[in-house]
């Protein structure tokens, strides 16, 4: 067995403690994992993405085109542009969340529509607004753990005990919220099914 | 128990364990964490920034003739710079052991070219090691330090950026302390005067040929025999790809000493498999040598040179299977990353890019995206120091066409200390007609926020002797230093005018910490648009501030991204923009 999740969205979204949650929880069942991501440049507002590979042994930290099983969008735009790396027969877990570039800002580009949708059309998609369902919760910051909950729905994984490995990795003063947004992904990409 | 860890946290845990004593190094993508992980061990070694690569080197390398084991590290290009220690200290040899780490980045996902630094192992004579893991990456260490001292080389440690940024599980050992090398004085060895160096070249040759040897029985290299139809000899990040994407049964040379190359193995490798391939990242340094000895195989004719591999594109160019993909028909634009709201810098690019005919040389630093659109406010940037030097070359040129240009070159604090001194320097002393511009934000900004000498800090977190910009370019003769913050544009227009105009010698530093400075506190408000008043003209999109967009017909400002700076308010003509307090 060996499973590939790719995580991507812009600079600063908090891609990376849901990458970690879901590390943390492969590492409690004793998998082999590789991670990968990229500094630099990218923390200036770019497009990111970040890699987890896990299985009995995992060799290569990094994927190419067609290789993901699961691709985690936390922006809509960035599902488009990622899309080619999901297998055809992969899972799509979208944001519905739009966030401006400085190229479609300063009117350069169009934001382009109907990215959703596109998605929707090629590969089987679990679409939440976690942007609205963070900050119904009471913090825009806990979007990244909504969509956590929503890739877990998707993962197939219930033997693992996400709650207590959310509980580890998180901050202390932060756990009821998380658990929260856990909970709430989890039942949005239920909804969407 | 097995630990999650990046290649470059696992440097620095080797190092640790490895009993090194003293570190020094600059830092840069992808290697900067290697030094950022050091300062936890700081009760039992010493770790710095320095100014560049070359003093970094040179440190190091000095307390390694003083008898202990040291390290520097540094992005690929950083070893340009600190070349020349290196090939001096290949031939005077180490007395306690010298790693050199270097992190090349395939793919230039931070870097302005694709160098394969491999080749410097080869040019300076020197061992070199990959590791291809993160528990390679500490293992390794520990045996690196182990071949400098046997061999008395500097050890080139060679990683990429996946190697260095992907994390793995990592079994972690103990530190070995070392009872440090006598200090003796020893001229014949640590001095490079030119007869010297004549007597020491037969031994550099000598060792080569014992490393070689070495390299056939050495821990680091190992073969793992399949059926022997096919043998791959492979090594860094390559070998893990190479694992993916060849059938069951394939025999692998997995290479972690890679210069000098094993020929004795690799030619007992090659006669008991029927096809061989050499798989690696960016140039055929190992198929070159290989072929070289007359050994068939298999390489670049189907590997490219350029990019960095992955296992869906090694498929497809070694035996043609295309990855299946889907496409959607709607299209992606451009993310690019772009100057932080609230980034100082901003200030001067918009201020600079409104005068008419003028140059701007730019440097190496989150300012670059400087260059980026709607500001557009940079002619080249080449390296770190350019800045001053192109210019300076910029303004003869034009000196000589008769057609004088207003020139600004640029550079940030880090860069200064790093090679804008001696930039400096050549303007006075040749009478280059041009204006150095120091962009003073207070820390090394682009790599993850480091401190380097004029911020008033050092790697263990001390307060350390802040060295004052505008000192150093008075005491160099700069008659006219104008010192202006950037974030208020008519201050800063008044600068750029006054220094165009000077009769004196001048130099700008425009100063305003970076924003995500976490020791200082900020003056953090919230700019609005009064939608009233706005009437679209889109002038305030011109600053190119990713917290600005067009909502319909008028300028929107996004709450969550803007932090306050009112550039964007002060260029509106309209008086649109406010700022409100958070």
């Amino acid at each position: 067995m060996k499973k590939s999740v790719l995580f991507v969205g812009v600079g600063g979204q908090g891609a990376i403690l849901a990458a970690k949650i879901l590390i943390n929880g492969v590492m409690s069942r004793g998998y082999d994992v590789k991670m990968s991501e990229v500094h630099g440049m990218s923390q200036r507002g770019g497009s990111v993405s970040t890699q987890v590979h896990f299985g009995d042994k995992v060799h290569a930290p990094v994927i190419g085109p067609g290789e993901a099983d699961i691709l985690v969008a936390f922006e809509r735009m960035e599902a488009v542009r990622y899309a080619e790396y999901l297998k055809p027969d992969g899972v799509a877990v979208i944001n519905d969340y739009a966030i401006e570039s400085v190229s479609t800002a300063s009117g350069q580009y169009q934001y382009p529509e109907g990215c959703v949708e596109a998605m929707e059309k090629l590969f089987d998609c679990r679409v939440l607004d976690a942007g609205a369902i963070a900050l119904s919760l009471g913090s825009a910051k806990c979007m990244n753990v909504v969509l956590f909950g929503a890739l877990t729905q998707v993962l197939g994984m219930e033997d693992v005990d996400w709650e207590e490995i959310i509980r580890q990795t998180v901050p202390a003063k932060f756990v009821d919220l998380n658990l929260r947004a856990y909970h709430a992904g989890r039942e949005a990409a239920l909804k969407t099914v | 128990m097995k630990v999650l860890m990046s290649g470059n946290e696992a440097i620095a845990r080797g190092a640790y364990e490895a009993g090194v004593r003293v570190c020094s190094a600059y830092p840069g993508t992808p290697s900067t964490e290697i030094f950022e992980n050091l300062p936890q061990y700081k009760d039992v070694l010493y770790c710095e920034w320095a100014p560049n690569e070359k003093v970094a080197t040179e440190v190091a390398y000095g307390a390694a003739i003083a008898g202990v084991r040291s390290l520097t590290a540094m992005k690929h290009v950083g070893l340009n710079v600190a070349a020349d220690p290196m090939f001096t200290a290949g031939y005077n040899g180490v007395t306690g052991g010298f790693v050199i780490v270097t992190a090349d980045d395939p793919s230039m996902h931070s870097s302005q070219n694709e160098q394969d630094n491999r080749r410097y192992a080869m040019a300076a004579k020197i061992a070199l090691v990959e590791p291809s893991d993160s528990q390679e990456c500490k293992d390794f260490m520990a045996e690196a330090y182990r071949i400098s001292e046997l061999f008395d080389t500097p050890v080139l440690f060679r990683t990429t950026t996946r190697v260095s940024h992907s994390k793995s599980l990592v079994e972690l050992g103990e530190r070995t302390e070392r009872e440090p090398f006598p200090y003796k004085r020893n001229i014949p060895k640590n001095s490079c005067a030119p007869a010297l160096a004549y007597a020491k070249r037969p031994k550099v040759e000598q060792r080569l040929e014992a490393l070689a040897e070495y390299g056939c029985t050495s821990p680091l290299n190992r073969v793992e025999m399949g059926d022997g139809k096919i043998g791959v000899i492979t090594a860094s990040i390559a070998y893990e790809y190479a694992r993916e994407v060849f059938p069951e049964g394939t025999s692998f040379l997995k290479l972690g000493l890679t210069y000098p190359l094993p020929m004795k193995l690799i030619r007992d490798f090659a006669a008991r498999v029927e096809t061989l391939y050499v798989i690696e990242e960016l140039e055929g340094f190992m198929e070159e040598q290989i072929k070289a000895a007359g050994i068939p195989c298999i390489g670049k004719e189907k590997v490219s040179n350029m990019y960095e591999l992955n296992p869906a594109r090694l498929r497809e160019m070694l035996f043609g299977v295309k990855p299946v993909t889907r496409k959607p028909e709607v299209e992606a634009v451009p993310r690019p990353p772009a100057l932080c709201p609230g980034c100082p810098h901003r200030g001067f690019f918009y201020a600079v890019s409104r005068q008419k005919d003028v140059i701007i040389t730019g440097d190496i630093g989150c300012y670059t995206l400087g260059s980026a659109p709607p500001l557009n406010a940079m002619d080249s940037c080449v390296c770190m120091g350019a800045g001053f030097s192109v210019g300076a070359g910029m303004a003869q040129a034009f000196r000589q066409m008769g057609k004088p240009r207003k020139i600004f070159g640029v550079v940030g604090d880090s860069t200064f200390f790093h090679s804008g001194m001696t930039g400096a320097v050549e303007i006075l002393y040749n009478n280059a007609d041009m204006i150095p511009v120091v962009l003073d934000n207070h820390i090394t900004g682009m790599t993850g926020h480091q401190d380097n000498p004029g911020s008033g800090y050092n790697l263990q977190g001390e307060i350390a002797a802040a060295v004052k910009i505008e000192d150093v370019l008075r005491s160099f003769g700069f008659e006219k230093v104008l010192i202006v913050d950037p974030q208020d544009l008519s201050a800063m227009e008044g600068a750029i005018r006054e220094a165009m105009n000077a009769s004196q010698r001048c130099a700008i530093i425009c100063r305003r910490p970076c924003l995500l400075i976490k020791r200082l506190k900020h003056d953090i408000g919230q700019c609005v648009v009064d939608p009233d008043k706005c009437i679209g003209c889109r002038k305030c999109l011109q600053v190119g501030c990713p917290a600005l967009s067009l909502r319909g017909k008028k300028s929107h400002i996004d709450p969550t991204q803007c932090v306050g700076c009112t550039v964007c308010a002060q260029v509106c003509p309209m008086g649109a923009i406010s700022r409100k307090e958070a």
